[in-house]
Order: C-alpha cells, then structure tokens, then sequence
C-alpha cells in the first residue's frame, strides 16, 4: 500500500502540471513548460505507461529517471552542456529542468538548413567534438538522435545542449561507446537522407577531439558489419 | 486494369497470389512444419517447395478463376531468406513466365510486407513494425524509400520465440509463435528478464541465453510453470518493440503504426500497440494471419505497384539473395 505522503505528493503533481503548458509528449515523457521556484522550467514527466506489465513499468520508469539526472549532473560537472536539474521527484516520476527557451532541435535545424542549402559542416563538428568529451567522462547516451540535441537561440551559433538521457549509462568499454554512435549513424542518416558526408565530418571530429577514439571507431566498423552480415532467414 | 501473380517461398510457407488492382483474387499457401524441438533446415524447406508450388500454383489460378493469358506480370520473392526455398521458387517463376511470355520482377520480401499491409488497412503513411522470423525493424517511408529508424542488432523477434519454443519443445503447428501465445494467456508469474533497448534498437540474444540458461532449472524447482514463461517472454519482447516503435513515432512526428510479418498477428501485441497508441492519439493499423503471415499476394501487391511504375526484372538479372535490405529499394510508386 503507497503511504499518505505519497499519494498526497501524486495529487499536487497533477494539480501543479495542470497548470503548465504541454510543451511535446516524446519518446517516453510528456514535457511541460512553466516556472519552478521563479525560473523558466521544463518538466519532463514519465507518466505510466499502461501497456506494458506492471512490474517492468515500475523498474524501467524510475530507473531511467534516475539515470537521467545522474547522467545529466556528470556531464554538466564535466563542462559538457546539458540542463540544469532544479529537482527529482521520484514519486511521480518527474524531473524539473531548466528550460532551453526559444530552442530548436537539431532535427529540426537540420531540415531547414538542407531546404536552404545552408551548410552543416560547423554543426557536424562540433557534435563530434561535444560527444568526444561525453565518451571522455565515460557517459553512454544510450539515445542519440537530433531530436535529442538542442540549439540555444541565436540558433547558428551553434550552442548545443544534449538532453533525454534516460537510457544512458557509465561505462569505459570502447564496445559500448562503438554502439552509442551506430545508433546515432542510422538515426542521423535514416532521419536526414543525403547527409553521408556530413556525418563523416561528424566523426572525423569526434576522432579528433577524444582521447580515447580510436579502439571506438574500430568497434564502430565492427558493430556496422554485424549488422550487415546479420542473417535474414526465417 | 493489372493482374498481378506473385510467388513467395523465402522462409517455411511456400504461397501464391494473385492481385488485380487492390483486389486479392486468391492466395493459397502451404506451411512446411517440423517436429517439436525442431527448426526447419533449407534443403528439407525446399524440397517441401517444390513438391507442392505447383499444386498451389493450379490453386491460386482456379479460385481466381483466370486464365495465365490474363496476368500481366509475374513476381517473386528476390530476397531476404534462406538460399534454397528461394531459388526453388524463383525457378518457378522464371518457368511461367517464359511459358507465359509475361514479364518477370523481383520484388523485397519486406516491401511485399509493407505495400501489402497498406493496401488492407489504408494505413497512409504509418510507422512500421516489421515483426518476422528473420527481421525486426521499425520504418519509416521519406523520399522514394522505406528507411530504417530502428531494428534488432543480433537475433529477430520471432527466432527468438521460435528458439524458445525449442527449449521447451512446444510444438510448431501451426506455429511455434501461435502456441505461445496461447500458453501465455494461461500464466500468471511474471519472471523477470533481461530488457534491453538502444534508442530505436533492441537486442534479444541476451533474453534467449538467459531463458537457455535458467528455464529448465526454474521448471523443475518449481519455481514458475511454461505457461509463466511464455507469458513473461511475450511481455518483456512486445514492450521492447513497443517502445521502440513510440521512439521512433516522437522522433518522425507520426501518427499512425501499422504492424506487420508473422509475428504481427500476435493479439497480445497488438493490443500493447493500441495503448500506446491511444496514449499519444495515434492510430493503430494492424492484419491478421492471411496477411501478416508470409503469402503470396504480398508480392504480387508489391509487384503491381513496381511493375504500374515501370520496373521490370530481365531474365539475366532474376537472380535471389539472402540478404537485401528494405532500404535498398528504390520507392518509385510512391511521392
Ligand atoms: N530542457 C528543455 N528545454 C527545452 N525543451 C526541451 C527540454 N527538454 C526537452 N525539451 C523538448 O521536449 C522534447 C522531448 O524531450 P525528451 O527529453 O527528449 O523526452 P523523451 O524521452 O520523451 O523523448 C525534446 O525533443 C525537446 O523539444
Ligand atoms: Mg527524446
């Protein structure tokens, strides 16, 4: 039986969120934007999600609410930009951030560039570099993808801010870092067709500025080729 | 008006269809299945092809009531799948085709899928769960190609259930997968296994060396029965796919699914879908087995689109391969 002080805690979350405005419903949150303690604030709710067992939904819902805000705090400690994290509610599942005010995705900048014929080598690399260093502080994403990049206004600046780690991890192993940029290569070029040299660029900046890269991108052409040798019998 | 015949025979069904114009005429098909505790080897699948394709093909042109004079094109699985069910009836094919003097097109056994799912639900422009034997991977279509968000990174969806279905030795008729889901709406413990989601990818080789591992000594403890582990497999692999399969709608902006290969007409999965889907006011598109299960008017739909565009296959090019991945194709039917 859930005590009083949490069901109570439950009802003035839903009161309270009421009150803001439904920024997006992503991947696995609803997102929504108001103020937390007078400052611009996003909260990123994993609401319950009814389809799957009761007992998976409680595990992975505030596992990856914790590895969200931790992952986020040990980047953040390391100079890679990330948001604020105001507060964790992990009664609810909620997690307060600062909000990235007038930002864009990646995704989305990314789409009007290529219908301006607008260039995206500077973008490429410094992606690459911003994920060097989080590979250097053995931060795993687990969810790269350019809806998961933001840019802050004056958008082509190119000040960019990574955020949803939900699913990231620490680890050292080259393996793990190998397959964080397989995952981001096919997002990248399944969302973005035509963007192969750009992506490169990404890479070759990613190779440049990490400590550590190259054993990453020997994974990488090993994870690519499994892929492609992968048998589709049956 | 196009009448298009289509010949499938990559995995274990060996099928014949016959589409004129988003209209199924007919489409018979015949499924090679093994003993409990067995998979199905190539030479032994196709040696079942070819002993029965032409009774199905006699079929599939009766009950559409036509005559070979009457098709436009004759269309057959290139790839992917397994070498000699394959050849044994892109051979086939190749034959009437000459006999018939009709053109010939090689056609991706995951776009019949694709084209053939649209065609019964109307889906417009959905996300798609591809769920088979040999593939998992969600889609998305964007200029003139099906491309690729999210797929398994070692063993399909359904192997997976099929590998299990060997352990325990459940049956294989009509399906390993088909029996499972019967066992599972019998359980009641929920025994948990490993999940593991990449973005929009999955891995499922670990929940089947674990299962590998563990069954038998969780069996004979006691400790849960085989009903409980169908059901607690079929939940932890459908919310992997379920999940990603919402990853990959929020990051494309999509509202619409559609489900489909073999194990597509799992019910239990379909209805973790359709919450999904009401969560985000999306639509959910689904088939049952006539559809979602290898046939052979998923080629021939695929095929009529691909031949109403322009393509044709040359007899020296009618070749088969094992491996063709669904973003190799050119969408020509498609803005
Ligand atoms: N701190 C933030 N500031 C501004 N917008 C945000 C912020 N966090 C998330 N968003 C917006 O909400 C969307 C979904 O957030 P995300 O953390 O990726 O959740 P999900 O795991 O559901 O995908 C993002 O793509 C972005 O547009
Ligand atoms: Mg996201």
């Amino acid at each position: 039986m859930e005590c009083q002080a949490e069901s109570d805690s439950r009802q003035r979350t839903r009161e309270y969120l009421a009150g803001l405005k439904l920024l997006k419903q992503g991947a696995e949150a609803r997102v929504y934007q108001g103020k937390f303690l007078g400052k611009a604030a996003v909260v990123k709710e994993r609401f319950p999600k009814t389809y799957r067992h009761p007992a998976l939904e409680e595990k992975l819902t505030h596992r990856r609410t914790a590895q969200e805000g931790r992952a986020i705090l040990r980047c953040r400690k390391a100079g890679i930009p990330a948001p604020v994290i105001y507060f964790v509610d992990y009664v609810t599942n909620c997690i307060y951030m600062e909000d990235i005010e007038g930002s864009v995705t990646v995704r989305d900048y990314i789409m009007t560039a290529q219908k301006n014929g607008r260039n995206l080598h500077d973008l490429a690399e410094k992606i690459g570099k911003i994920l060097a260093r989080m590979h250097d502080e053995d931060v795993i994403h687990g969810d790269l993808t350019t809806s998961n990049m933001l840019l802050r206004p004056p958008h082509q600046d190119l000040d960019l801010v990574l955020i949803d780690f939900g699913l990231s991890f620490i680890s050292a192993l080259p393996e793990d870092k190998g397959v964080d940029l397989y995952v981001l290569e096919k997002a990248f070029l399944s969302t973005h067709p035509n963007t192969e040299e750009i992506f490169s660029a990404l890479l070759k900046s990613y190779s440049a500025s990490s400590k550590k890269s190259s054993p990453v991108i020997k994974k990488l052409d090993e994870v690519r080729l499994r892929g492609r040798k992968r048998s589709m019998i049956g | 008006m196009t009448i298009v015949i289509g010949f499938e025979g990559s995995a274990n069904k060996i099928g014949v269809g016959i589409i004129q114009d988003g209209k199924v005429l007919s489409n018979p098909r015949r499924t090679y299945i093994t003993p409990p505790g067995q998979g199905f080897l190539p030479s032994d699948t196709a040696r079942h092809h070819r002993s029965c394709v032409l009774e199905v093909l006699h079929e599939a042109l009766e009950e559409a009531k036509i005559q070979p004079k009457d098709i436009d094109c004759v269309a057959y699985t290139k790839g992917p799948g397994m070498g000699a069910p394959l050849v044994s009836v892109a051979i086939v094919a190749r034959t009437v085709a000459q006999l018939w003097k009709k053109p010939l097109l090689g056609v991706n056994h995951c776009i019949g899928h694709i084209e053939m799912g649209r065609l019964i639900t109307g889906a417009e422009n959905p996300t798609v769960l591809y769920v088979s034997g040999g593939n998992t991977q969600v889609i998305s279509y964007s200029e003139h190609r099906y491309r690729i968000f999210g797929e398994t990174i070692d063993i399909a969806v359904g192997n997976c259930l099929d590998r299990f279905a060997r352990v325990l030795k459940i049956p294989n008729d009509p399906s390993p997968g088909y029996n499972i889901e019967q066992m599972a709406k019998k359980g009641k413990k929920f025994v948990e296994l490993p999940y593991t989601v990449k973005g929009m990818d999955v891995s499922f080789s670990g929940i089947l060396s674990y299962i590998e591992d563990m069954a038998h000594k969780m069996l004979s403890s006691g400790e849960c029965t085989p009903e409980d582990l169908c059901f607690s497999l079929q939940e932890t692999l459908f919310a992997m796919l379920v999940e990603i399969t919402e990853r990959a709608m929020a990051h494309c902006g999509s509202q619409e699914v559609l489900i489909v290969g073999g194990v597509g007409c799992n019910v239990r999965l379909q209805e973790m879908m359709e919450i999904m889907c009401k969560e985000r006011s999306a639509k959910l598109f689904a088939t049952d087995e006539r559809f979602c299960i290898d046939n052979g008017a998923m080629i021939a739909q695929a095929g009529w689109e691909m031949f109403r565009s322009g393509h044709m296959t040359p007899l020296e090019d009618s070749w088969i391969t094992q491996r063709y991945r669904t973003d190799e194709v050119e969408v020509t039917w498609r803005d």
